[in-house]
């Protein structure tokens, strides 16, 4: 470590540290990008059959709403730390954590989105000889689809910001280098850089889930 | 012995309730830091948005302000308070209510901006044609018009704060996050897991009661 007299050079922005430290950047970005894939797809893959479930019981609705805001309600910091003695300094730790976070606006919005389905289509659905399956797949969710998608993407920009607090248990993908930057003696290059990454990481799968809308609800644009 | 075991005893152990690095101090550093951090978003916030809304000019700019406010979940608050540490802003908790300052003020700022320019045009035309003035307007009609929105607003930037609040511990900071911190730093689970517990029930106790208060403010009849 360099800790010269005087004052050194430490510029926030310096390509010599992009270019020298190219592999490592790929590899933090990376695994932030992991972090949050798996955190919103468990996310998903919970939440979609708890709010398929609870849907038009009001009761159960509110109950899944109240517990999964609860889990919201709960600091990641505190999460990880009460997680990490049991689930170790691992990915699984903030993977869990990530997911439970998510819930919250993902069961808000499917429930919301499948609420939004106008009562004169699902009776026109019903008319045509449509079961239940069918007009929950090929009617119900498809117009659901934007008010989910919403959720997911509020979901997902959250969670990009939030995989960086993982870095207490050692995997924090971007959030790794940002917390490296601060223990080289404040290494701006380096906390700039993947401050960065983590803003673009976030802008970019925000514009691919719009994108991903665009694509699969062509009847919403004239 | 188990973990929560462990957890508990640390918790029932008087001596972690002493002193500088006593739960009493620290508590109270974290709710310090936390309401600092809403105070000040709140005399940057409120006037700013309730203007906004009142004027119902300058629609680009307000709906700037809510672009922003959306903008700003992308930004790590982790990072925010790194960044700080970089520049001559600095370490810990003066630093740390900055930091945290930025981040309540999007919900602030966002909810009461939409409460106050919600408010039915017809009703302030009619609040108008009764002859008040602006600032009758904004006062009796506006404002408790647009209470709940604005409480639902501060609710969300208190509960964020303090839960965010944590991370002081990690730039040199104090709060509840310390024992969170030193537990990683000696791989000490229960005293971890013991500040994970008081982080959380901090939490959901500020959310709870803040829920009550805006339910309180929300419900019944209002006089406009």
């Amino acid at each position: 470590m360099l800790v010269a007299s005087g004052s050194p050079p430490n510029p926030w922005i310096s390509v010599d540290y992009v270019r020298q430290n190219a592999d490592v950047l790929v590899a933090a970005t990376r695994q932030h990008v992991e972090l949050v894939a798996l955190g919103v797809g468990f996310g998903l893959l919970i939440a979609i059959p708890l709010a398929l479930l609870v849907r038009g019981h009001p009761r159960a609705e509110s109950l899944l709403l109240g517990a999964t805001g609860v889990i919201y309600t709960i600091p990641s910091l505190a999460l990880f730390a009460v997680l990490a003695p049991i689930t170790g300094l691992t990915v699984k730790t903030v993977v869990i954590g990530l997911t439970g976070y998510t819930l919250l606006v993902l069961v808000r919005n499917i429930l919301a989105g499948l609420a939004g389905v106008p009562e004169d289509v699902r009776e026109a659905a019903r008319g045509m000889g449509m079961g239940r399956l069918r007009m929950l797949v090929r009617v119900e969710l498809p117009l659901a689809l934007p008010t989910v998608l919403a959720g997911v993407r509020v979901a997902t920009v959250s969670t990009v910001a939030l995989a960086t607090v993982g870095v207490v248990v050692s995997n924090g993908g971007l959030g790794q280098l940002i917390f490296e930057g601060l223990n080289r003696n404040l290494y701006r290059a380096e906390i700039f850089t993947a401050t960065v990454l983590c803003v673009l990481v976030a802008g970019v799968a925000d514009l691919l889930l719009l994108g991903l809308e665009r694509l699969l609800t062509p009847w919403t644009r004239r | 012995m188990s973990l929560i075991e462990d957890t508990l005893v640390w918790l029932g152990d008087r001596a972690h309730y002493r002193g500088v690095d006593g739960v009493p101090h620290r508590l109270f550093e974290h709710l310090w830091i936390s309401g600092a951090a809403v105070g000040l978003a709140a005399v940057v916030a409120l006037p700013l948005a309730v203007w906004l809304g009142h004027t119902r000019r300058f629609a680009r700019l307000g709906n700037a302000v809510i672009s922003l406010s959306n903008a700003s979940r992308a930004v790590p608050v982790f990072a925010v308070l790194v960044l700080f540490a970089a520049t001559p802003i600095g370490f810990g908790n003066r630093a740390t209510v900055f930091a945290l300052t930025l981040f309540a003020v999007p919900p602030l700022l966002t909810n009461s901006f939409v409460g106050v320019r919600g408010v039915d045009a017809d009703v302030v035309e009619a609040a108008r044609g009764n002859g008040m003035s602006g600032a009758q307007v904004l006062r009796r009609v506006e404002l408790p018009l647009a209470l709940p929105l604005v409480a639902a607003g501060f609710r969300t930037a208190a509960v964020q704060v303090v839960a965010t609040a944590t991370l002081a511990a990690y730039v040199g900071g104090g709060g509840l996050g310390r024992f969170i911190a030193d537990g990683f730093g000696r791989a000490d689970p229960a005293q971890t897991a013991a500040g994970g517990v008081l982080v959380a029930a901090l939490a959901v106790l500020v959310e709870v009661s803040l829920a009550v208060v805006q339910h309180s403010l929300t419900k019944g009849p209002r006089e406009v």
